[in-house]
């Protein structure tokens, strides 16, 4: 059964169109990677399945049916962009606010909800964080905290946007893997965002790959090569395969790689040569 | 302003004695509360500023209302609450512009002033407007600021739930459903609300001494909702009282001892946690 399925869909945020004209359907159960440029729409096609951004023209069916925000069925990871540095909640109290958080009110939280919250905690090892201020916690830390909230209230389907955003390398591998062994034991659909393909090579079952409003469902094998990549990219692109490792170049350069500096380095040399050393 | 000279000397011991200090006191309290209660979200959402805005423009309002013969607080009122409804309608963002509402703030005490300018003798209220005048409220505004209180804090009770959740995770908050704007609108109306009752205990320039000093204060001492609502509560409630007392046997302004406390008490809890802030981006 189809999980998400978008035909002829095109997306527009204001008015620059982001998607154009994009078909393709995610199955149950399947882990998808998320990957192309920044910009290709990677938040945008996570905000229409999430019912937050009616498609242009097409149609986009969730489960089934159009999208709703507010669908219990859907776990969301958004990409993190507010981070308020003086807050001191503690963990388990930013997760439980989300937790019928649209209902008016005041805020309680039930035994039963409470219950799920610390099993949640459980499973992807984050029970340590739990007693601590947020504002305590180091970048991965939070991400953790975040992967918790988004699992808690057993989601059929997962949006994670950019999850590794943030975390060292090691890190990393730990959200892949948590990811990973939470979602296989419990069935659940992925679709994970990503900068870099390399690590997600060992998990996920296809790549949906997004660039110059168009967009690529397939396994590795089908879509990362050199004339879809070309065509998503705009560009020549060569790639790569070494040591089991995947490399997509243009004119020399690992373009994920670059993707991935320009989202932590938006000074004046944006866009120009980077010296980092990695 | 206190007591004169002439009442210091009966009187050593008992401020009860007189009724403008229980009326004082009986006001002061019910506003301190409402402030705290309200303020620790204005804290916890960083739209202080916007706080601090919203008097300034209520100045605005309060000599208008002068000019066509109404009491201040209805100018007050009117007025925070229509630019609090602006600022939330306007955008999610624009609450926390920081220039934009600089310029706004700006040209709203320059509009109290020429309101002031062309309405003389209403000046004599320019100064209980601007820094206060608790010891003057009588027995209706105590029934008002009770209204409008009471008003405030269900209004508050009524939306914290979402209140917390957009403040804490906009971005997921709106993909489970919250409507955001509505939300926010409906908060910085809920200030406007409180701005108003603080603004006549402490004037329209010091309201961040009861609504920001005690919920900064709270939320560096406690991690829990309920605990950090109450010590804010709490806090505002004492410095209120203590800055009342303290002026009584000082002779100083009311207003000044409130901001004294207000501050003394948010710098006593700098030192606390200090290490915590940022420890990783």
């Amino acid at each position: 059964m189809s999980i998400v399925t978008l035909e002829n869909v095109t997306l527009r945020v204001g008015r620059r169109k982001v998607l154009s004209d994009v078909s393709f359907g995610i199955e149950s159960g399947e882990f998808i990677g998320v990957l192309g440029p920044n910009g290709a729409g990677k938040t945008t096609l996570m905000r229409a399945i999430l019912g937050l951004l009616p498609a242009d023209a097409g149609t986009v069916k969730v489960f089934g049916r159009t999208p709703h925000s507010g669908n219990p069925a859907i776990g969301y990871l958004p990409q993190l962009r507010t981070v308020l540095p003086d807050l001191h909640v503690r963990g388990r109290d930013f997760i439980a606010s989300s937790l019928n958080g649209e209902r008016w009110g005041l805020p309680s939280v039930s035994q039963h909800e409470r219950g799920m919250i610390e099993k949640t905690l459980d499973a992807v090892g984050a029970r340590d964080l739990a007693a601590r201020p947020l504002s305590a916690m180091s970048g991965g830390e939070r991400q953790r905290l975040l992967l918790a909230q988004a699992l808690i209230g057993a989601p059929k389907l997962l949006l994670l946007d950019e999850p590794l955003i943030s975390l060292d390398a090691r890190h990393q591998e730990v959200a892949i893997d948590v990811v990973r062994k939470v979602c296989r034991e419990r069935k659940i659909t992925v679709l994970f965002s990503a900068h870099e393909l390399n690590q997600l090579l060992g998990t996920l079952d296809r790549v949906l790959y997004l660039g110059n409003g168009r967009a690529v469902l397939g396994t590795v094998d089908e879509v990362v090569t050199t004339p879809v990549l070309s065509r998503l990219y705009g560009t020549d692109i060569q790639v790569l395969r070494a040591d089991g490792h995947i490399f997509v170049m243009s004119r020399g350069r690992d373009v994920e790689r670059a993707d991935h500096l320009h989202d932590h380095n938006h000074g004046p040399e944006h866009g120009h040569s980077h010296h980092h050393h990695h | 302003m206190a007591p004169s000279t002439a009442t210091a000397i009966i009187t050593t011991t008992d401020m009860f004695a007189y009724q403008f200090m229980t009326n004082a006191f009986a006001a002061a309290g019910i506003v301190a509360v409402v402030s705290g209660l309200v303020g620790y979200f204005l804290v916890m959402r960083g739209q202080t500023f916007a706080g601090h805005a919203l008097s300034h423009i209520g100045f605005a309002g309060a000599t208008g209302a002068g000019l066509i013969g109404l009491a201040p607080l209805w100018g007050l009122l009117a007025f925070t609450l229509a630019a609090g409804i602006v600022m939330g309608a306007l955008s999610e963002r624009i609450s926390n512009r920081d220039v934009a509402i600089g310029v706004v703030l700006a040209l709203a005490l320059g509009f109290g002033l020429l309101f002031l300018h062309y309405y003389t003798s209403f000046a004599t209220q320019a100064t209980a407007l601007l820094f206060g005048n608790v010891l003057a409220v009588d027995h209706t505004m105590i029934a008002t600021l009770a209204v409008l209180g009471v008003i405030t804090l269900a209004a508050l009770a009524a939306i914290m739930r979402p209140l917390i959740f957009a403040s804490l995770q906009p971005e997921l908050a709106e993909a489970k459903g919250v409507p955001l704007r509505l939300v926010s609108t409906a908060f910085l109306a809920i200030v406007a609300l409180a701005v108003s009752a603080c603004a006549q205990i402490v004037g329209v320039l010091l309201v961040f001494t009861l609504m920001v000093g005690p919920p900064a204060a709270a939320q560096r001492l406690t991690t829990g909702l309920w605990t950090g609502l109450f010590v804010s509560a709490a806090l505002a409630l004492a410095e209120a009282w203590l800055g009342l007392t303290m002026a009584f046997y000082t002779d100083w302004p009311v207003s000044f001892c409130i901001a004294l406390l207000s501050a003394l008490a948010y710098f006593a809890t700098l030192p606390i946690r200090m290490s915590h802030v940022h420890a990783a981006g």
